[in-house]
């Protein structure tokens, strides 16, 4: 697989101490070449002082985990406008339970039916955005959801 | 000119203020706004003024609609001659369920047709690809092979119908497979009409569906225009793509400028293989967005008209006056719709259609209000073609051609446009060009600034979307969204089996053979496409081949 693709954006403002910035996957799947939102997703979270790892377009769910662990990231946003997303979403879910990742945040955003997002949801995905999300609501939903303690990412590769 | 405007203040002195002094103004009244600016960012003045139109003369900028430079439009009578076509883009699940969809279409007066094709067809993959999992049929229609073709075009005349189908880095073998169909049908290549989208560099700038790198792709796409030239005259074999570029983020001066930038690369390159610049210069057609800032897309459709004429005629020498026009299709904003409070999108739309209305267009698909959600439903689509119906019969703007011509404010709005655009020309001659530009990632990054910036005003709410950053509702009314059936995919690969095991396997082999060695020459691959397509040849097959040949493309990723 090649690693050659990837964007790593540092963040601006790193905050100081022994606080970490958060490290995030902005992960295109499929076939999808929509990515506007991806981008624009990057640099919100960048700006909001995390560490943004941008996939780039075209990939696969098993190169997305593996991405995910390999970069040992707090969440995966996975940007979706294909109308595969009840497809790849459960797979890339599948494969971090598969990998027994486990503390690592899913967020999907796309053009996402509503009773889709429920069943993601369900599945696993910690919140599903919506089209006319405000990047301030999505940079808020993530420092409050990893402000809650973490264990340490647990990753046996077999 | 002479003339000045009186304000009626409550200041002792009571002033007159002349045009040349807008600071004065504002220090007397208070605005809204420090600053009143186009999406695009151009800052807008209280009002206009003679002499900010026009100053290079009627006849040089604008003339009669139907005399160069075409500012106010390529046919002296536009719609009071023929009416635009209305040409609503569609296609989902399998071929046959688009089949439907059209044949219900064209029943309510639709006098177009579009194909949207879905992700595998787009990047040349077959629907039993491991690749492709979860796509097939999902945001437009599969076509794996002619077979799929057949079906979707079962029961239409081609012969009475144009066809316009929205496929890029395949589109030369998916144009054969809709040649052989015709052929079939015993509709005279001499005769149909339509248009393949097949505009690599707006895929590798904005929409990203590629299969090779930027050259062997450019080969592909002269080869396709030359083809149409000698074999199929009435087809128009690209259409140069902003809508892409503006629903990546761009603003609508890139939007212009980058496309006709793109539009200036084919021509180059169709000169450069040998081809003459009058005899296909006539056959290109251009694809613009339509956004909600009204008068900057009305600019835009005029200024492109402009432009594009002036450089066909100066830069490249063209003769004909066929080679200077700029036809184009246009399309609402997708990226205006939101998901909440969808009705109101239908608004958008509509004054979004009368822009590009306004600004000349040749044809026109209005989006529909559930597109934020998924692809339209069949209601949602009707609205859609009424829209276009309303402002062709009941609104009055077919009466006169470019009614809005002259206007201060118009006029003004298209010279900047223009200026602009020339501005993109000079960046893009900076960083070498428009391949090297790909490369270095410039068209990109300038986008993504672009639809960076533009989140940041809405997010800030400096910019209202109604219904998202202000007018908000507790519950956003639910509406019905078309779901396409999972066994479309299962439907698609079966059918794609069977026709594997019914095939003449040897024909099949022997015709991509052929293709491979044509395509390590310099030939026009058209002919070798065409019989490997009539072999059944999958679409993912023929891609196969020439991969090989031509390798694959990995884009360098910029935010």
């Amino acid at each position: 697989m090649s690693r050659l693709s990837f964007s790593k954006v540092k963040p601006e403002r790193v905050k100081q101490g022994k606080s970490i910035p958060i490290r995030v996957l902005v992960a295109k799947v499929g076939l999808d070449g929509h990515d506007r939102g991806a981008k624009v997703i990057a640099r919100a979270l960048r700006d909001a002082g995390m560490e943004v790892i941008y996939s780039g377009l075209h990939r696969t769910p098993e190169e997305i985990v593996d991405m995910a662990i390999q970069e040992d990231v707090r969440v995966i946003a996975v940007s979706l406008l294909s109308g595969a997303h009840m497809v790849l979403v459960p797979r890339i879910l599948q494969l971090l339970k598969k990998e027994k990742v486990k503390d690592v945040l899913v967020l999907v955003g796309g053009t996402i039916p509503e009773d889709d997002a429920k069943i993601l949801k369900k599945m696993g995905v910690k919140e599903v955005y919506f089209p006319g999300t405000l990047t301030t609501g999505i940079v808020e939903d993530i420092l409050r959801y990893t402000s809650e303690p973490k264990q340490k990412l647990r990753v046996k590769k077999s | 000119m002479g003339v000045k405007f009186p304000l009626h203040t409550k200041s002792k002195s009571r002033k007159v203020l002349s045009h040349d002094e807008p600071e004065d103004i504002n220090l007397q009244v208070k605005e809204r706004k420090k600053l009143f600016k186009t999406l695009s960012g151009i800052e807008v003045k209280r009002f206009y003024h003679p002499k900010d139109a026009m100053s290079g003369g009627y006849e040089q900028t604008l003339n009669d609609p139907g005399c160069y430079p075409f500012t106010r439009g390529i046919y002296p009578t536009l719609y009071r001659g023929r009416l635009w076509t209305y040409r609503q883009f569609s296609g989902f699940g399998t071929p046959l369920d688009t089949n439907r969809r059209y044949k219900y279409l064209i029943s309510q007066g639709q006098t177009g047709l579009s194909v949207a094709f879905d992700l595998p067809t787009l990047m040349g993959r077959d629907a039993d690809d491991p690749r492709c999992l979860g796509e097939v049929g999902k945001c437009g229609v599969g076509v794996s092979s002619l077979e799929d073709m057949e079906t979707l075009f079962e029961g239409i005349d081609l012969s009475r119908i144009t066809t316009s189908m929205t496929i890029n880095a395949p589109a030369a073998w998916v144009w054969a497979m809709y040649l052989a169909v015709a052929e079939k049908q015993g509709a005279s290549w001499k005769k149909i009409s339509g248009t393949i989208q097949n505009d690599i560099l707006k895929e590798f700038i904005a929409q990203k569906e590629w299969i090779f790198p930027p050259e062997p792709h450019m080969r592909l796409i002269v080869d396709t225009i030359d083809f149409s030239v000698k074999c199929v005259p009435r087809w128009h074999p690209i259409s140069i793509s902003g809508y892409h570029i503006r629903e990546a983020g761009s603003t609508a001066v890139q939007e212009l400028a980058f496309t006709l930038a793109d539009g200036m690369e084919y021509v180059k390159w169709c000169i450069e293989a040998g081809l003459k610049v009058d005899e296909f210069a006539p056959t290109l057609s251009f694809f613009f967005n339509s956004h909600l800032d009204f008068f900057e897309e009305i600019a835009k459709f005029r200024a492109a008209r402009r432009i594009w004429a002036r450089v066909m005629r100066e830069k490249f020498g063209a003769q004909k006056e066929k080679s200077w026009l700029l036809r184009f299709h246009t399309q609402t904003a997708g990226c205006s719709l939101q998901k909440q409070q969808p009705d109101v999108n239908v608004i958008r739309s509509a004054y979004e259609a009368l822009a590009a209305v306004l600004g000349g267009t040749q044809s026109l698909h209005v989006n529909s209000l559930d597109e934020a959600l998924g692809l339209p439903t069949e209601k949602a689509v009707r609205i859609s073609l009424r829209t276009q119906q309303v402002l062709a019969h009941e609104l009055g703007v077919t009466n006169t051609v470019d009614p809005l011509g002259g206007a201060y404010f118009v006029e003004w709005l298209t010279d900047r446009m223009e200026d602009e655009v020339q501005k993109y020309f000079q960046k893009i001659e900076e960083v070498g060009g428009v391949l090297p530009g790909i490369e270095a990632g410039f068209f990109q990054q300038e986008i993504a600034n672009a639809a960076y910036a533009y989140q940041q005003e809405i997010d800030r709410k400096e910019r209202i979307i109604v219904g998202v950053n202000d007018y908000l509702l507790e519950e956003s009314p639910d509406i019905e969204v078309l779901k396409i059936p999972d066994t479309a995919e299962k439907t698609q690969i079966q059918r794609l089996k069977s026709l594997r095991r019914r095939r003449d396997h040897r024909a099949v082999v022997q015709r991509l053979r052929d293709l491979q060695k044509a395509a390590k020459t310099s030939k026009n691959l058209m002919p070798e496409l065409y019989e490997a397509v009539k072999a059944y040849a999958t679409l993912g097959e023929i891609a196969g081949v020439l991969k090989e040949v031509f390798g694959e493309y990995r884009e360098r990723a910029v935010i």
